[in-house]
């Protein structure tokens, strides 16, 4: 157990853009690895994908193994399990992470149960345990309702799958010098046992909640889908995008992807705007860590409002038009 | 004696409210309000097998008992009254005359696609003159050949319309009175029959109730249900299994208001707190759970007493008795409990309180239940 | 005939738990345990191939005694054949243990299709789908959304954030299915009385060829050392004023935290 050192990190990446969340994993990544006294190497696969090496190293990797293989383009479980099997027993690190993405969380399960070691899932805390140095893993369960904390201490390495949108990514460096070593792997293309008829690219046509800075989100106080035409103007006047709590995306009035938390996405964005949100515990574990949370709700009793740096009582349908009309005057006069 | 309800039965009773939350209780408001019979409901509870629950089997039914049917329409009726008496017309008063009293061919031909989901059934008995006075049919059935040829008039028929098979009730030999009514299975399509005029009602408004026309209506005598003269005997058990069908109805229209309003004195908020905080609210809630539960014991001893006695006629008065006048004060405390918002149709405690009405009148009223006890204890 | 296992979690229903106000922690009494949502998709993309084509479905649980209420209600929806692993010795396993444990269950059913949910409501893990095809040593497709038998190779169209991806695998593999992929039929009131005639299989320890070293606590690398529930942040400042000063007031505090102009 001892031969194992060293943070690495899973760096997924679709159709050569690396995923959003590998940066996040590089940023805790260094912060374990300034406590356990080593560095951060990042797991690249795919196919002509050595040029992605560069951003990993501007984003805290200190060095990047690639495996640069036909048989990794689109992704695919086995020949990615094969591959990043091979890296692990290469390299012995002692903390492995993924995104808990729809890649990280096939890849991982899978590499764990080859190589015989734990793996939390959806975290969203980690750190070193002072003593063991052991890495403390904290996720949420029971829908958001409880955390736990979890260790993997007999077995390396201890992996993890980490909640996109929650770690903090550092500040991006060009031009910072890192490692880069290419390793080959035997017989991944023998390994391909499943066959890819098509891939579709959906593109999506409004701004991705995870990226936006600025979430106007509405819930079943907004008493219907034709209100949500307000939530996207007062959206649009800040440069972000409009969210939905369970209640509204469950009554039909929008789509699943617009969802924020526990069953929906984890949004941490600098202005988090909850329009008729009572705050179900569900929808706290989504949005609670954002910046500066304003909650606009008829009833000052609810949840929302313990959570929310700003509270208006109020009613939203109100509210919402005027507070819209008065950023434009504002902004129209600078 | 145990007053649990089988793992069966619990595991029945979540089934039933599970389907009645998806399914049933998205359309209640939107019925009530247009009057509209909900066909694609009675789909589903065809697909499913909830009109074929007291069935046997071999005819395509589910071979439950009559609890696990009368669960099935407590839980239904818990949102939605109207889809309870489309279940408890068609099981209750349309299929049970033919499995109790049909001869084999009946069975396969009537019961079969009855219980199987493939058909609706319905019961006409009431007339403009022979409401509680059952014995009072004007409607006449004529041998000819081997036909009957019917004539006359029925009134207030549930699910008129939308069955396909009716069990009609109507006099042979008029000179004989109650003895000589007979009971006969009318196809839909028969020559003759005709739907009347639509009743428009106070609740229960998705349900069809229609008047049945019969104009030298020709029914085969192999239709003929028992024989002839034992008609009123077949309406009088009949409506004995009815009145747990209705009981049930009662129960869960109750239940329902109750759940409904305890969820509602959680939120309202008055004077600083919520209306539960006030103890008038509590000892009114305490007494509504008391009754209800002691309701549910009724319902679910006749619905027992359906399976495993010969008469229990009374059992089955004394459950729908009390059902109905349960629903009927848990209703109207609940509209109570909610003050001036009970009263509009954003709450669904008003729909519940016309519903519950309905439950006093029909399959016999309070006034006849307790001239069945009665009887009973002064016979 | 194909023969396919489906897994399935017997879970609290997670909407419905609660959390105790003054102690803070997890009101569990009263809360109903039902058939975790993907799984039950995953048994109704069972039962349709079933359907359609002619399969023998068994439903497999590990769990307490009390999972076997889980089972009867898939034997209630059409399942074939019910089979409950439960062991004291079972207990207190992490997913690698679970999943190396109905691996072993599976292998003694035999197998040519495996379907289980993508996650459970009460654990979200997502694990045990891929650890078991992993310990069968067949492949896996995740997040199914939409699946069909064609011949002997399953296709299926497995989601991923924004886009996806239409795979065709050969028999034997495994699915994990998301509960998109169907509306899940209802029992039959007659299948639920059905349902408890039948016999119900148990495997206990005894019954599996499986190490000790691979099951239980004993064979969970993962454990858990700390549970809490989370502290809410700290509560802001709330106004109670008409809309127009509600909205001037905001502005206000907007501005002073620079969110104002930094936010665009």
């Amino acid at each position: 157990m001892q031969n194992y050192k060293g943070v690495a990190v899973f760096a997924e990446q679709v159709n050569g853009k690396i995923s959003g969340v590998v940066y996040e994993l590089l940023g805790k990544g260094k912060e374990l690895a300034a406590v356990l006294e080593t560095d951060v190497t990042a797991i690249l696969l795919g196919s002509n994908i050595g040029s992605l090496a560069e951003k990993l190293a501007a984003y805290g990797a200190d060095c990047v193994v690639v495996i640069d293989d036909p048989a990794l383009g689109d992704y695919m479980t086995e020949p990615y399990a094969r591959a990043l099997t091979e890296a692990v027993n290469t390299y012995m690190p002692e903390v492995l992470l993924y995104g808990a993405t729809a890649i990280g969380r096939d890849l991982a399960p899978r590499v764990s149960a080859r190589v015989q070691t734990g793996l939390t899932a959806d975290c969203t805390g980690l750190e070193i345990q002072p003593e063991t140095n052991n890495l403390l893993m904290t996720r949420p369960a029971f829908g958001g309702n409880i955390m736990a904390t979890i260790v993997c201490s007999e077995h390396r390495p201890q992996m993890a799958t980490v909640r996109p949108g929650v770690m903090q990514k550092l500040a991006p460096e060009p031009g910072r010098v890192c490692v880069v070593e290419a390793l080959a792997v035997d017989g991944l293309s023998a390994a391909q046992n499943v066959e890819i008829l098509e891939v579709v690219d959906k593109i999506a046509a409004r701004m991705d909640i995870l990226d936006a800075k600025v979430l106007v989100s509405g819930g079943r106080g907004m008493g219907g889908p034709e209100n949500f035409a307000m939530l996207e103007e007062l959206a649009g006047v800040l440069g972000g995008t409009i969210s939905a709590s369970r209640a509204s995306v469950d009554a039909g009035w929008q789509p699943k992807d617009r969802q924020v938390g526990q069953t929906g996405k984890t949004v941490r964005p600098n202005l988090y705007i909850a329009c008729g949100i009572s705050g179900a515990i569900q929808h706290l574990a989504g949005m609670e860590e954002s910046e500066i949370i304003v909650a606009i709700n008829k009833d000052a009793s609810a949840p929302i409002f313990e959570v929310a740096d700003f509270g208006l009582v109020g009613d939203a349908l109100k509210i919402v038009p005027l507070l819209t009309r008065q950023i434009r005057e504002r902004t129209a006069g600078q | 004696m145990d007053f649990e309800l089988s793992r069966q039965h619990q595991m029945s009773r979540r089934l039933f409210r599970e389907f009645a939350e998806q399914e049933v209780k998205p359309l209640a408001q939107e019925i009530d309000e247009t009057e509209r019979f909900p066909s694609e409901t009675v789909e589903k509870l065809q697909r499913y097998g909830f009109l074929g629950i007291p069935f046997p089997k071999e005819y395509g039914g589910q071979g439950c008992d009559s609890l696990t049917y009368a669960l099935c329409v407590e839980e239904i009726s818990r949102v939605c009254a109207t889809t309870g008496v489309i279940i408890s017309g068609h099981v209750s008063l349309g299929a049970e005359p033919i499995k109790t009293f049909g001869t084999e061919y009946q069975k396969e031909k009537f019961l079969a696609p009855l219980a199987g989901g493939k058909a609706l059934g319905a019961f006409g008995l009431t007339e403009p003159g022979a409401g509680t006075d059952a014995a009072g049919q004007q409607t006449k059935a004529v041998k000819n050949g081997d036909h009957y040829i019917l004539n006359g008039t029925k009134i207030f028929i549930t699910n008129a319309g939308h069955a396909d098979i009716y069990v009609i009730f109507a006099m042979t030999d008029k000179s004989k009175g109650t003895r000589g009514i007979s009971a006969f299975i009318v196809e839909k399509d028969f020559p003759g029959f005709s739907i009347g005029k639509k009743e428009l009602k106070m609740g229960i408004r998705g349900s069809s109730t229609c008047e049945l026309i019969f104009d030298n209506c020709p029914v085969p005598a192999e239709n003929l249900l028992g024989s002839e003269g034992k008609g009123f005997g077949i309406a009088m058990k009949t409506l004995d299994g009815g009145r747990i069908g209705i009981a049930a109805q009662a129960l869960g229209i109750a239940q329902g208001a109750f759940d409904e309003t305890v969820a509602y004195v959680k939120e309202r908020k008055q004077f600083g707190k919520p209306i539960s905080a006030f103890q008038n609210t509590q000892f009114q809630l305490a007494d509504l759970k008391a009754r209800i539960e002691a309701t549910r014991l009724l319902v679910y001893q006749a619905a027992r007493a359906k399976d495993t006695k010969a008469n229990y006629a009374v059992e089955s008065s004394m459950a729908k008795l009390y059902a109905a006048e349960t629903a009927m004060a848990v209703t109207t405390k609940c509209v109570q409990l909610y003050g001036g918002y009970g009263y509009t149709r954003d709450y669904p405690v008003e729909r519940m309180m016309r519903d519950a009405k309905i439950t006093e009148l029909y399959e016999g009223t309070s006034e006849v239940q307790r001239m069945v006890i009665a009887g009973a204890i002064l016979k | 005939m194909l023969k396919i296992i489906v897994c399935i979690k017997q879970v609290p229903d997670t909407a419905e738990v609660k959390l105790d106000p003054v102690t803070g922690t997890l009101i569990r009494e009263g809360v109903p345990s039902i058939i975790n949502p993907d799984d039950k998709a995953g048994l109704e993309a069972a039962l349709r191939l079933k359907d359609s084509c002619g399969a023998h479905v068994t439903a497999l649980s590990m769990g307490p005694p009390q999972a076997e209420l889980a089972l009867r209600e898939a034997l209630a929806m059409g399942a074939d054949q019910a089979v409950l692993v439960t062991d004291r010795a079972f207990g207190g396993a992490d997913t690698w243990a679970t999943s190396s444990t109905l691996a072993a269950a599976i292998r003694k059913l035999g197998y040519d299709l495996i379907i289980t949910g993508r996650q459970a409501i009460d654990g979200d893990t997502a694990q045990v789908g891929p650890q078991i095809a992993e310990h069968l040593g067949i492949a896996n497709i995740s997040y199914a959304e939409e699946l069909t038998l064609i011949g002997d190779a399953v296709v299926v169209k497995r989601q991923y954030e924004n886009r996806y991806h239409v795979l065709r695998a050969k028999l034997p593999c495994l699915i994990t299915a998301l509960s998109e992929l169907n509306e899940p039929r209802y029992m039959t009131p007659g299948g639920i009385f059905e349902a408890f005639e039948q016999e119900l299989s148990v495997f206990a320890r005894a019954d599996l060829d499986i190490s000790d070293a691979n099951i239980g606590l004993k064979g969970s690398p993962t454990r858990v050392v700390r549970s809490f529930t989370k502290q809410p942040k700290g509560k802001g400042q709330a106004v109670t004023l008409d809309p127009q000063e509600s909205a001037q007031w905001l502005l206000e505090r907007l501005e002073e935290k620079h969110i104002l102009s930094s936010g665009k």
